[in-house]
């Protein structure tokens, strides 16, 4: 229970945070920031990697499913700082 | 051993926060892009050396997998069709959540644990949300390309949301009556939660689209979130919500930019009237003769001598990939000494901030692209604004009829400009259905055609002066 309340306040607590940083982003960098966010999500993998690499000797269910969360958060993080990097470059060239 | 992983968590978490920093300034942008990147590599590297792991094959297949797919996929994709690759992207990472949760919930099984309440709820969250954001996204992303219209049951859709829900709430319970965890419920939560998410989007027109990504981006992070709830991962946790927020405040900005509520958006198409047909009848009545066409060789002429000229840019410009061929015209201009500027509005196009990426593609500098509140006070001054392909963010029945249905909608004031030249394929109306009275103004002109070619002709034209 104690645990769930350290947790309960850093999730509210991240989230000002958050839209206090978020607010001062210009309309300019909304669609970066949202592939940006993509990107980051993709900290999940944390978790997938552990369900992909703890399970059992034969593969199981939940094995496979780890295999499939990894593969999915591996893509956004790729995809989401490939692209986000791709387009705040076409900003920074000039200005 | 446990302090270290975690320490690192925390780690990546600050480097995300500052590559969010990063984002604030156009110029400090790619850096903090980077630094993302690095808390990242932190993150993974920390997981990598949990204790608990015992196989590094199957995690090493899908990074490899996943890391290829991603990249091909940021490099091969269109920057026009950049909001259909973050409504993906949206899409795989509720995905991953509802993995990592389902996996998680069969791995208790395995292991008969005892199931708290706390991580009950916590591991229902992750798994609800995960899969709306997955099925949503998939609908929300085959109504950006056009594949699947506007439905015209809305009202089925809302009962089978209205049903799932019911189901949901009956598998949870229980979940939390019996204490017992099955792999039959997991998978009837799983199926619930799918179609829960396809109803919820389903309704929603086309043109609420740039409202639904922003939201499904906020739900892939709230979705990360509650996996940290279940696996009492704090970093996993901080990063969640920062990508929440982030969704939350760009859905705000959509909203206020359309004057609609959230609660309108999302279930104005199943509950609210349904949308009147008679409109488009009288589009005929509305425009007939009093729209003053015009040829790219008269737009030439009236530009040679403009001064001040503002392109505004909508999804006609997306549409037609005209972006580079603004940037020719502009030079032209310029370099007959007009001053041009880019009216951008927030709804313009089909995601945030997604008309400056496109001009910014075609190396406009950003310090010329202004945004609403900027540009309107100069509008008036203006001897030309060219609208693009745009049409009802600049009808100034939103400012001047208040029976107009998007009477309060905030605009671009083009009207007010000297001369307004509309670029438009046809007469059709934009995606609130309603004709637009700017046409038929004074000092408006309409050159029909593609924004692309049009364009094109008019660059020539002028070069040719």
């Amino acid at each position: 229970m104690e645990m769930l309340v350290l947790s309960f306040t850093i999730f509210i607590l991240a989230l000002f945070v958050g839209v206090e940083l978020i607010n001062k982003v210009p309309p300019t960098l909304h669609t970066p920031l949202m592939s940006g966010t993509n990107a980051i999500s993709g900290i999940v993998i944390v978790g997938a990697i552990v369900s992909a690499g703890t399970n059992h000797l034969s593969p199981t269910v939940a094995s496979v499913l780890g295999f499939i969360a990894v593969t999915l958060a591996s893509i956004n993080i790729v995809a989401g700082f490939m692209v986000t990097d791709r387009m705040l470059n076409m900003f920074k060239q000039k200005g | 051993m446990f302090a270290l992983v975690n320490l690192s968590y925390l780690t990546a978490a600050v480097f995300f926060i500052l590559g969010i920093k990063g984002m604030t300034k156009p110029k400090t942008a790619v850096r903090g892009n980077q630094l993302s990147a690095i808390g990242m590599l932190i993150a993974v590297t920390a997981a990598l050396l949990h204790h608990d792991i015992i196989g590094f094959t199957t995690i090493i297949a899908g990074i490899l997998l996943g890391s290829s797919i991603g990249a091909l996929l940021a490099k091969r994709t269109a920057m026009t069709s950049m909001p259909e690759l973050v409504a993906s992207l949206n899409g795989v990472g509720g995905g991953a959540s509802l993995a990592v949760a389902g996996s998680t919930w069969l791995t208790a099984i395995a292991a008969n644990s005892v199931v708290t309440g706390v991580w009950s709820a916590a591991i229902l969250a992750s798994i609800v949300i995960g899969a709306i954001t997955l099925s949503g996204s998939v609908v929300a992303v085959l109504k950006l390309k056009g594949t699947i219209g506007d439905s015209k049951r809305a009202r089925q859709w809302q009962l089978i949301t209205a049903a799932s829900l019911v189901g949901i709430l009956a598998c949870a319970s229980m979940m939390f009556g019996e204490g017992q965890l099955s792999s039959l419920v997991l998978l009837a939560i799983v199926g619930l939660c799918l179609l829960l998410g396809v109803g919820l989007v389903q309704p929603i027109g086309g043109a609420d689209m740039p409202v639904v990504v922003a939201l499904l981006n906020a739900y892939s992070g709230l979705a990360g979130a509650a996996t940290g709830f279940v696996l009492e991962n704090q970093g996993l946790i901080i990063t969640g919500s920062l990508v929440g927020a982030s969704g939350l405040i760009l859905t705000a900005v959509m909203c206020k930019a359309m004057n609609r509520s959230l609660p309108n958006v999302l279930f104005g198409g199943a509950f609210g009237p349904q949308a009147d047909t008679q409109s488009k009848s009288n589009d005929s009545e509305f425009y007939d003769g009093k729209v003053k066409y015009a040829t790219p060789d008269d737009l030439a002429l009236l530009l040679d001598g403009a001064r001040s000229v503002v392109m505004v840019p909508g999804y006609g410009l997306a549409v037609a990939q005209a972006q580079h061929a603004v940037k020719e015209l502009a030079n032209q201009l310029e370099a007959r000494g007009a001053k041009v500027s880019y009216a951008i509005h927030p709804v313009a196009g089909r995601m945030p901030g997604h008309m400056n990426v496109l001009l910014a593609e075609a190396e406009i500098p950003y310090d010329q692209l202004k945004d609403m509140d900027t540009i309107n006070p100069e509008l008036p001054q203006a001897d030309v604004a060219i609208v693009l392909g745009a049409n009802d963010v600049v009808n100034p029945a939103a400012a001047e009829d208040p029976n107009s249905p998007i009477f309060g909608m905030p605009i671009l004031d083009v009207h007010k400009a000297k001369t307004v030249v509309n670029v438009k394929r046809s007469l059709s109306p934009g995606f609130a259905g309603i004709p637009n009275s700017l046409f038929i103004r004074d000092n408006s002109l309409m050159v029909k055609g593609d924004a692309k070619e049009v364009l094109q002709a008019t660059t020539s034209a002028i070069k040719e002066l």
